[in-house]
């Protein structure tokens, strides 16, 4: 019989996978040009609910939504980094914090216009509302195919980023943009790409986030704290800050509520500004 | 004298810089208006003035020293808390709890202080988000002291001065809420036309160049941040002491996101930016509370796009822009 | 014999496996002009960024005449007299130049502190910002927005901040940098006029500036001092001439008839 701390680290950290996959686009991003979106967690809200929509009014089975959710949100994204974004790449960081939350607040808008202000419901099937027992432990399997799925694509991801000549111009650019550009690099469009699959995995992730933390209109405000402080802490720039910053604000989170709950949010922000003031620049940043 | 000659002219014109213009003479006369144009919504225009106050606050560390706080409604929310604690334990007297929560709201702006100036960019951004979200989960949590989601009960304020008695009809709370506004904005425009302003000014025009001057740029911002933190907290006491309640959302992510766009709208450095944006901004949220706070928060969305994309200073940078292009033939 | 002004023992500093100084020794006498040249990427402005606290050193010490201030904040070793120039303008956009130099005027005097007196109760300070201005032609334009200023106004600009600091030992980086000829006059006089009391160290390119102002010059290579000498010496010294012209003579040793320097 394993004890229940089991079950709470599970869950945690099925919980910052799912952080992670919001997070990731928004740390390189942020890395390689500065330029601080607030609306990110509005492309993750965009995904959740294209796959809602997919599967209640089209009856799409839940695995075919979550690629459409991802080129949604990256289609839509580009949209706005061509149009917007663009303009303000050497603006203060007043005017980018300003522009995003401005589009936040459209964007939450227009979901409690077209959706309603409830919660979501989604009809998962039957297998994946089940639970595996091992040990005495229950564990989900909604989770731990989310576990796979998030594993699987940070694989992707930390290969491509080392072994492919795109993530090469990626790390440079990350690393030093003027000297990026002096060797040739197109920056704005690695830029652009890097902001369509950062963007992409955060519709995936706010697909797969609707069986565990839910998807209403707020979701865009809620969770872009929990992005900031994963991006933050993990390091501008970082995949493996943000899956190790992901990693530890889903476990304290989880842990926390379930020992502590009085504490409620407490504990993730005094985790912050205590890791904040350790190293400023994040766990594994460089700027 | 040559000497004298050359060297009068430097201080003359700086000089001329600091005197009051015939527009702000005009504004503060306007403040006078309410009184004799919409005497029904005198207590509307004290919040106004509260909430005046509280961007002025923000615009001196935020426009004049560059500092983007996400959650200086921390110092509002301790200055309103305190300003209600006292009143509840039994001393309502209005102008000491206004010192009390002065000195309460500095105190905590001062010991945060000693962190933020240490950081910049993203890192400040979220350490002003963190401490301000902290602040309000405490406020939640410690429902024996706060009250909780109900609030504080029994606040009640004394006569100010012993003479002037709070009533429903707003005078006496426009007037003093007015007349705080006024002196403390005198005491803002002062120190901005202080070398500790110019200062201020320097660390956020060039924060990097600042200590290759010898300037000790984190202690100026220590201090700013305490007085800001100051002034909030005289703010949200002053909130209190009219309406004679306070509650969470005085410390809320709301409340600093607010502010932060109020000051935006009215345009960050320019002194009366939060003034202008606070009255705007209150005025046309009273025109339109039967909204559905979603579409609300619609309409300040793409007001806030629209003003980072052709309004970068605000509407008194706008405004300044327009009176340039005039003034040149 | 009195301490030299500026003197480093065994600097060093590396970026993982790129040495950028490496055990680097430098004695600056009072008063005397030195120009440090060397190729791009010599790590002549890391030396500056060394010196000044900018970067930390892995090794070695630096001190001002005779006080040790390895150890010290950049704006502590501006307090005590080392003071340096950008080779990009680092100036305040908005701020008029008056106001910039009379800035810089206020934190040396310490009166930057008051926010209670206005800043026209201190007409010391504006008058010397003045007199700063003047010195340097800028007085025409002392109430325009620096943003407005030409660019070699801004190039002097970032001199007079400098000047206001009171400097024992000032650094510039490149002073004439992106100076055009038609603006450049009062540059050159300028950094002619700067006092005898003030050592300087100027980084340049333009070799006419090191021939004209320097009194002795040092080539950095790759991190590291080649060598020392006056402008001439270093003129017609083979090294030097291989290392800029990238030719290798070949030869380990220097040409015999080379004149031992002094100084």
């Amino acid at each position: 019989m394993l004890p229940p701390v089991f079950g709470v680290l599970f869950d945690g950290l099925a919980f910052g996978m799912l952080l992670f996959l919001l997070s990731v686009g928004q740390s390189v991003t942020l890395g390689m040009m500065n330029f601080i979106n607030l609306a990110h967690c509005s492309f993750a809200m965009l995904g959740g609910y294209v796959t809602v929509v997919l599967m209640t009014r089209y009856g799409w089975p839940f695995f075919a939504t979550l690629p459409c959710a991802f080129i949604a949100a990256a289609v839509v994204s580009v949209g706005f980094e061509r149009t917007l974004y663009r303009r303000l790449y050497r603006a203060s960081d007043l005017d980018q914090v300003l522009l995003t939350i401005g589009i936040v607040f459209i964007s939450v808008a227009v979901a409690a216009y077209v959706f309603g202000t409830d919660q979501q419901p989604l009809q998962l099937p039957a297998y994946l509302r089940s639970s595996l027992t091992f040990m005495g432990t229950r564990f989900a399997v909604y989770r731990l195919i989310l576990l796979g799925l998030a594993l699987a694509i940070t694989l992707a991801l930390v290969l491509g980023v080392e072994f492919t000549r795109f993530g090469a111009r990626i790390r440079a650019a990350v690393d030093n943009e003027r000297m990026a550009r002096g060797l040739g690099i197109d920056v704005d469009r690695t830029f652009a790409v890097t902001f369509a699959l950062g963007s992409g995995l955060a519709g995936l992730g706010g697909a797969l986030a609707i069986e565990i933390i839910g998807l209403d209109p707020s979701f865009a405000l809620t969770y872009l704290v929990y992005v900031l402080i994963v991006v933050s802490v993990g390091g501008l720039g970082s995949i493996s800050g943000s899956f190790a910053a992901a990693v530890v604000l889903g476990i304290s989170d989880v842990a926390g509520k379930y020992y502590i709950p009085q504490l409620g949010a407490f504990l993730i922000y005094l985790v912050m500004i205590s890791l904040l003031m350790w190293r400023p620049l994040g766990l594994f940043g460089r700027r | 004298m040559a000497l004298t000659e050359k060297v009068a002219s430097p201080l003359l014109y700086l000089q001329a810089q600091t005197r009051w213009r015939p527009v702000e003479i005009a504004f503060w006369l306007a403040t006078l208006l309410p009184y004799v144009l919409f005497p029904n919504y005198l207590s509307l225009a004290s919040q106004i003035a509260i909430t005046a106050l509280f961007a002025l606050s923000l615009d001196l560390i935020l426009g004049y020293a560059g500092i983007v706080s996400l959650g200086h409604a921390a110092f509002f929310g301790v200055g309103a808390y305190t300003a209600g604690l006292i009143s509840k334990h039994g001393w309502g007297e209005p102008l000491t709890g206004l010192a009390m929560a002065a000195v309460a709201a500095g105190l905590v702006g001062y010991a945060t202080s000693f962190v933020i100036c240490r950081f910049r960019h993203l890192a400040l951004i979220m350490l002003t988000l963190g401490f301000g979200l902290l602040l309000a989960e405490l406020a939640n949590s410690a429902g024996w002291l706060t009250g909780g989601m109900d609030g504080l009960q029994g606040i009640h304020t004394w006569k100010l001065l012993g003479y002037f008695a709070f009533d429903l009809y707003g005078y006496a709370a426009y007037t003093y809420a007015l007349a705080v506004l006024f002196l403390l904005f005198l005491f803002a425009r002062r120190l901005i036309h202080s070398p500790f302003g110019l200062s201020l000014r320097g660390i956020r025009e060039n924060p990097i160049r600042m200590p290759a001057i010898g300037a000790p740029s984190r202690a100026h911002i220590r201090t700013i941040y305490t007085i800001a933190a100051c002034i909030a907290g005289v703010a949200g006491a002053l909130l209190t002491q009219t309406t004679e309640t306070v509650s969470l959302d005085s410390l809320g992510f709301e409340r600093s996101a607010e502010v932060v766009v109020m000051l935006v709208l009215g345009g960050a450095g320019r002194l009366y930016g939060g003034l202008v944006g606070a009255i705007i901004y209150m005025v046309a949220r009273d025109q339109f509370s039967g909204v559905v706070p979603q579409y609300w928060y619609f309409w300040i969305g793409i007001m806030l796009v629209g003003v980072v994309v052709f309004l970068p200073n605000g509407i008194l940078g706008g405004l300044a822009k327009i009176a340039s292009r005039w003034s040149r033939p | 014999m009195s301490a030299p002004a500026l003197s480093t023992r065994g600097l060093a500093k590396k970026f993982g496996s790129l040495v950028v100084a490496g055990d680097i020794e430098i004695e600056l006498p009072q008063g005397v002009r030195y120009a440090l040249i060397g190729p791009n990427g010599a790590g002549k402005t890391t030396l500056i960024n060394l010196m000044t606290g900018m970067l930390r050193p892995d090794a070695g010490r630096i001190f001002l005449g005779d006080a040790d201030i390895t150890a010290l904040p950049p704006e502590q070793r501006v307090r005590l007299g080392l003071v340096r120039t950008y080779q990009i303008n680092s100036l305040f956009p908005h701020l008029t130049a008056l106001e910039s130099v009379t800035l810089a005027v206020c934190e040396r005097t310490g009166v930057a502190r008051t926010w209670w007196r206005q800043l026209t109760a201190y007409p010391h300070e504006i008058d010397e910002a003045y007199e700063i201005l003047s010195a340097l032609a800028l007085v025409s334009v002392c109430h325009r927005l620096t943003r407005e200023l030409a660019y070699g106004q801004q190039r002097l600009l970032e001199i007079a901040l400098a000047l206001a600091t009171r400097p024992k030992v000032l650094l510039l980086d490149e002073p004439a940098a992106g100076v055009p000829r038609e603006e450049s006059k009062e540059l050159f006089a300028a950094i002619a006029g700067l006092s005898r009391d003030i050592t300087v160290l100027f980084i340049e390119h333009d070799m006419e500036l090191v021939f004209r102002f320097a009194t002795r010059v040092i080539v950095m290579v790759g991190g590291g001092v080649l060598v020392e000498g006056t402008p001439k010496e270093i003129a017609s010294d083979p090294q030097v001439r291989a290392v800029y012209l990238g030719k290798a003579t070949g030869k380990a040793l220097p040409e015999p008839h080379r004149e031992r320097p002094h100084g």
